[in-house]
């Protein structure tokens, strides 16, 4: 008998800890976007002030796209974010107001600043689920070729932006994407 | 008169018990949380039961642990809505599965599908059960014979064993 057999059960022991300890750890509202590394959804829409939009309106460099609704709390904490970038002019933000009221809509951007080149009307939240939507909010980084390149779920804060953002960005811009 | 508290006790305990009991066997009755109510048009019952097997068998997106039919989100009530729109439009159950997943991927199946991504998820189970089999048939063969084993020993050995136990009494 081999005596490396008596280690067999700790190691297998061993592995599925690692393995079990691992999963604690993992967002399960982070699921994977089947967008990623596919052209924006066409759309044939209007935006919160009634103007005609398609996918010929978007932005020809890298822009974020941000699902947000007047009803959606956590959307006012990321909003100082989008805010600056606007602001600053670092990157162009466009808006899909997601599952929302016009008016409401409306009345958010008076009253919290409107940071975005405009917002997609999407009452129905029937673009939504082209995107893959499941909840305002959300951003999706779009390269020039308005191909989506990454998503974040949930609150967009200085920290994400700094994190996951600015190295995607980085990356994307040594690859020439824009 | 002042009541004692060790007799005031145990009566009060025995109502906690009964109490307790009580709310125990009423929640063995209680009904799973209502389907959501949607107000859908169909020509035929068989739309409408094709309609309730796929709502029932993908999954809400932003909650989680229910599927389209059970949850109040406001996604599932959308993927309700373009569930009916499809099938009143004529597209197979399969075109459908295909719609939902370009755009949720293996997650909006509570069955997902066999892919690549997905033989561990489905074959995971099994492999456990086969090594987890190996290893009791290994541990069974070795236990069963080593009860066959006739312990031998030579001239020294036993000499050694003799003088062992000849120390002990």
């Amino acid at each position: 008998m081999q005596r490396w057999k008596f280690f067999i059960p700790a190691f297998a022991f061993l592995a599925l800890a690692v393995l079990l300890w691992r999963g604690l750890y993992l967002d399960p509202q982070e699921l994977p976007s089947m967008l990623i590394d596919k052209p924006m959804p066409a759309f044939e829409l209007t935006t919160v002030e009634g103007e005609q939009v398609n996918n010929a309106d978007l932005p020809d460099e890298m822009f974020l796209l941000n699902v947000w609704g007047s009803y959606c709390l956590p959307c006012l904490v990321e909003h100082p974010t989008f805010m600056r970038l606007a602001e600053e002019g670092e990157i162009p933000v466009v808006g899909v107001n997601y599952r929302d009221r016009q008016d409401l809509a409306l009345n958010w951007l008076d009253d919290n600043g409107d940071p975005f080149a405009f917002s997609i009307l999407d009452e129905s939240g029937r673009f939504g689920i082209d995107l893959g939507v499941y909840g305002a909010p959300e951003t999706y980084l779009v390269d020039g070729n308005g191909v989506i390149r990454y998503r974040h779920v949930s609150v967009l804060d200085e920290t994400v932006w700094q994190e996951e953002f600015l190295p995607a960005i980085e990356e994307l811009r040594a690859e020439g994407g824009s | 008169m002042r009541m004692s508290l060790s007799r005031f006790l145990p009566r009060r305990r025995g109502l906690l018990l009964i109490l307790l009991t009580a709310s125990f066997c009423l929640s063995l009755f209680s009904l799973p949380a209502a389907a959501q109510v949607d107000t859908f048009q169909f020509d035929t019952p068989e739309q409408q039961e094709r309609f309730r097997r796929l709502s029932n068998e993908l999954r809400c997106p932003m909650c989680q642990n229910t599927n389209l039919t059970g949850s109040t989100g406001g996604v599932a009530e959308d993927l309700r809505r373009e569930v009916h729109r499809m099938i009143m439009e004529g597209w197979t159950d399969e075109e459908i599965e295909q719609f939902m997943f370009e755009r949720y991927g293996d997650f909006i199946f509570y069955r997902p599908r066999l892919r690549p991504e997905t033989i561990l998820l489905w074959f995971g189970p099994l492999i456990f059960l086969i090594i987890g089999g190996l290893v009791a048939w290994s541990v069974w063969r070795r236990a069963s014979s080593d009860q066959d084993e006739v312990a031998e020993l030579d001239e020294a050995e036993q000499a050694r064993l003799r003088e062992l136990l000849d120390k002990q009494s």
